[in-house]
């Protein structure tokens, strides 16, 4: 809250609240006063890209599959729940 | 809860293996994984999951519908987690957030004035961030994050997890999630930036 007293975002504060931003939680001023400083700095501006970038390549991770012993065990633990 | 979600249930309580193969093959390694950030050791997060699924089977008959199935489950699956982790001497601080003493950027990157001194560049081409060597940084830097941090993103930016579905399986507020999830990422993208850089 107390970031945004003033009129202008600096850079600094910016990459603080930017996750509130692409969450979509942050209140309609907020957003147009960070709105605002991105229009006009191209540092922030390639921030905001890179974390985009960021969210999309973890996004890319993906689990290991359940190994086939575990998946042994779920089933028998399946037949034995299903017969009680 | 929505249909297709109502007949899984319904399989699942009527004792369908196919029902319940589909959900462990969904769920299964997303568990897996969150179970590995609470506990010591693969072979004992493997019998937190296993523990779990035992616990879904016990109480679907009472499964009301007033979350989502997969918020119920993974809800389960934290609980136990926890549990065996707190017994291990291992517990996760989620609520108990240090002060925000933790910078997003090194503050050394910012002028005077609060503005870039040294301003972040692009990625660079698509191929470089998809390249398996790409994803080991992203995967490592999750993996020195503390365990609140890496559980939080792995749910929300690896398994799909909304912001909600999060904050029900973990049972924290929705502040609390989207702290950890912006130091989570903050320090991705930092890794990412050194490793691109």
């Amino acid at each position: 809250m107390r970031l945004f007293k003033r009129r202008e975002l600096a850079c600094i504060e910016l990459v603080e609240v930017i996750t509130d931003y692409l969450e979509g939680a942050m209140p309609a001023r907020k957003r147009r006063l960070l709105e605002q400083h991105l229009t006009a700095c191209d540092g922030c501006t390639a921030y905001v890209e890179q974390m985009r970038r960021t969210i999309e390549t973890t996004g890319r991770l993906r689990a290991e599959d359940i190994p086939p012993e575990l998946e042994e065990r779920l089933l028998v633990a399946f037949e034995s729940w299903k017969n009680a | 809860m929505q249909p297709v979600e109502t007949s899984v249930v319904e399989a699942l309580r009527a004792g369908d293996e196919s029902a319940f193969r589909s959900l462990v093959a969904e769920y299964g390694p997303s568990m897996l994984r969150v179970a590995r950030m609470y506990v010591g050791s693969r072979a004992v997060a493997e019998e937190v999951v296993q523990e779990a699924w035992v616990a879904v089977l016990n109480g679907i008959g009472r499964f009301e519908g007033r979350s989502s199935l997969k918020t119920w489950i993974f809800r389960i699956l934290t609980n136990i987690a926890k549990t065996r982790g707190q017994r291990e001497g291992r517990s996760i601080p989620f609520s108990s957030l240090a002060p925000d003493d933790e910078a997003s950027v090194d503050p050394d990157r910012f002028a005077e004035n609060g503005h870039w001194a040294s301003p972040p560049r692009s990625f660079g081409p698509e191929d470089r961030l998809l390249s398996d060597e790409t994803m080991a940084v992203v995967d490592a830097a999750i993996a020195e994050l503390p365990p609140s941090q890496a559980i939080v993103i792995s749910m929300r930016d690896v398994d799909g997890f909304s912001a909600e579905e999060a904050c029900n399986a973990l049972d924290i507020s929705e502040t609390n999630q989207r702290v950890l999830l912006h130091r989570a990422r903050s320090k991705v993208r930092q890794a990412l930036e050194d490793y691109l850089g």
